[in-house]
């Protein structure tokens, strides 16, 4: 008979209450809510736009943020500067401060007596109550997922493929294009996916910048402060629904398209 | 012409120290040294991947120390080949040609040339990952030759291919070579030296310690590191010739019997000092070599001493302490040098 040793054993004990942790919160409240209910709370129109909101707010400012982040990844990755270890630190900073207070920083920042306060102003754009504050705020706590993520990535990819390039005739940006980017990809895309999910799931800084329109995640404290658990449970179920398709979806899409370029 | 002027560069592990050599055309150029000997750090240079803190690179007499690494017409395939794993093989040919003006159907016509001559046709759609080392080395080859680089720099390009492929591509090397390239080579074998090599540079610590001639290296190492790294003092060129079913080597009007399954008449041969064994007498043995000749010096070295005996060309034997007071050997005596046909090593050129 296979010998099993007692550490394994109770490396296992320990690993299945972990995840029992985590599935048990999340499968109750699924079980708690009938089918009926979850698909009257899908017709509500309220309940609609703010998930629709949630989504496309969280995808913009990852798209736009990505724009800096992805060439900034690349930076970190590759070349040394003075107080690199600063820089690194300053970008973890948004996971361990308090998104509450993240929220109120971001209020000081984009307010109309500040500079890009006033910036938008001129162009017609209030951030305070309005989407763009709300991906504001979404990408401020997100993005060091994809700038961490991003920077493996490119840490990665073997220096000698990017010089070989280079002697091969291509120039900087065209390494950058043609070899550091793609090679990096599926990092990348992680990085992507994660900075989305966060994003979408964020509460404390967005609800400083803007409790209307209102995200899923404010919706959500709304009705429970308002009306009880009964009431919040399933926008919630109904939000961890499509947060999970979304995830699913986008890695699978990853993973195809990785498994084309083998 | 490739001239490296006085190049040194300071790096925190090791630095340059005033290199200076120079590849004439056609020259099959070997920069031997052992590995941190900083080979792949000239090659870098030249290639323009690392700018030197003094010295000056020209190619054609053109000052190209400062020139961007794209405009130098300098191809350097790496060690490890470096074939870009997301593109097939023919995307990474096709890669060296971005720049060029040729047309698509020239750029396809030159990749097709490039895969016949290389001998990769076959592989041309394939991924990189599908491919064995040896294949890999010919794609890396192919794509920095479709360039037309005014010299092939090639950094250990035999160090990570089974030995079964590595005469295959030692061929090819020198058929490249024949054909017109000029290649600069660096390597820690002195085998490949040898059988590639029309000059060689020893390189140690960062500087230049010997150039020359194979012949001049290995034959009259200059310093105590040429003779200990090359590990060999029995070097001599020779002419094969086969007799009786035997095959001999030729140098001078010494006749050396060896095994060899090389079909190229002109080469090297070496035989290592501890595989000579000395008598005071002819012996009975089944060695086929066996020479009487003079000691002209006997000197300590690392494992013994090493004697030096004038047989009609000089052979450096290696024995113990023990055996020099056995034999009561000294300089002046009359000796027998003998040693195996499978002792002898040949390299054709």
């Amino acid at each position: 008979m296979k010998k099993v040793s007692i550490l394994n054993l109770v490396f296992t004990f320990a690993g299945a209450l972990v995840l029992l942790f985590i599935i048990a919160p999340l499968l109750g409240m699924i079980l708690k809510t009938s089918p009926q209910t979850l698909i009257g709370t899908a017709q509500e129109k309220e309940v609609q736009s703010s998930i629709w909101l949630t989504i496309w707010t969280s995808l913009t400012g990852t798209f736009i943020f990505s724009l800096a982040a992805v060439p900034f990844a690349y930076l970190l990755a590759r070349k040394n500067f003075p107080m690199k270890r600063l820089v690194t630190g300053i970008i973890d900073l948004p996971v361990v401060i308090p998104h509450s207070a993240a929220g109120i920083a971001l209020l000081g920042f984009v307010s109309r007596d500040s500079v890009l306060g006033q910036l938008g102003s001129a162009i017609g754009l209030n951030f305070i109550g309005h989407p763009a504050g709300i991906a504001i705020a979404m990408a401020f706590v997100s993005i060091p997922y994809l700038i961490n993520t991003a920077r493996d990535g490119f840490a990665g990819v073997p220096e000698r493929l990017e010089k070989a390039a280079l002697t091969l005739g291509a120039s900087p940006s065209r390494v950058f294009f043609t070899i550091s980017l793609p090679l990096a990809w599926r990092n990348i895309v992680s990085g992507l996916i994660l900075m989305f999910a966060r994003g979408m799931s964020e509460f404390g800084a967005v609800i400083i910048i803007a409790y209307h329109p209102m995200i899923t995640p404010v919706m959500i404290y709304e009705r429970f402060g308002a009306f009880g658990l009964k009431y919040a449970r399933p926008v919630s179920v109904l939000f961890i629904l499509i947060s999970l398709t979304l995830f699913i979806l986008f890695r699978w899409l990853a993973k195809d398209h990785e498994d084309k370029d083998k | 012409m490739l001239s490296l002027s006085n190049i040194s560069k300071w790096h925190s592990s090791f630095t340059l120290d005033k290199v200076s050599f120079s590849v004439n055309d056609g020259d099959y150029f070997i920069l031997l040294g052992e590995s941190g000997a900083g080979k792949s750090m000239v090659l870098e240079t030249i290639a323009g991947l690392v700018v030197p803190d003094e010295g000056n690179l020209f190619l054609d007499g053109r000052d190209i120390t400062r020139e961007k690494i794209q405009h130098r017409g300098i191809g350097l395939v790496f060690q490890d080949h470096a074939v870009f794993p997301h593109m097939n093989v023919r995307g990474n040919l096709l890669y060296a040609l971005k720049g060029s003006p040729a047309s698509h159907a020239e750029k396809k016509a030159k990749v097709e040339d490039m895969a016949n001559r290389l001998s990769i046709a076959s592989l041309l759609d394939r991924r990189p990952a599908t491919l064995s080392g040896g294949e890999l080395q010919r794609v890396a080859l192919a794509r920095t030759l479709i360039q037309k680089p005014r010299i092939l720099l090639l950094d250990e390009p035999l160090a990570s291919i089974d030995n079964l492929l590595k005469s295959d591509l030692r061929a090819l090397l020198r058929q490249i070579h024949r054909e017109g390239q000029t290649i600069l080579h660096v390597t820690h074998d002195y085998e490949e030296a040898l059988s590639l090599g029309t000059r060689i540079a020893v390189i140690d610590k960062g500087s230049i310690i010997q150039e020359g001639t194979p012949e001049e290296v290995f034959q009259h190492p200059r310093s105590a590191f040429v003779a200990h790294f090359a590990g060999l003092r029995n070097f001599f060129p020779v002419t094969l010739s086969a007799a009786n079913g035997s095959t001999r080597a030729q140098t001078g009007n010494i006749l050396i019997g060896l095994v060899t399954g090389e079909s190229n008449p002109d080469g090297f041969i070496i035989i290592r000092g501890e595989d000579i064994v000395l008598s005071k007498d002819p012996i009975d043995t089944s060695m086929i070599n066996n020479f009487k000749g003079r000691i002209t010096e006997i000197v300590p070295s690392r494992f013994g001493y090493e004697v030096t005996i004038d047989t009609g060309i000089i052979l450096h034997a290696l024995v113990t302490g023990n055996s020099l007071v056995k034999l009561n050997l000294s300089e002046g005596n009359l000796v027998w040098a003998h040693f195996k046909a499978t002792a002898v090593k040949y390299f054709s050129r």
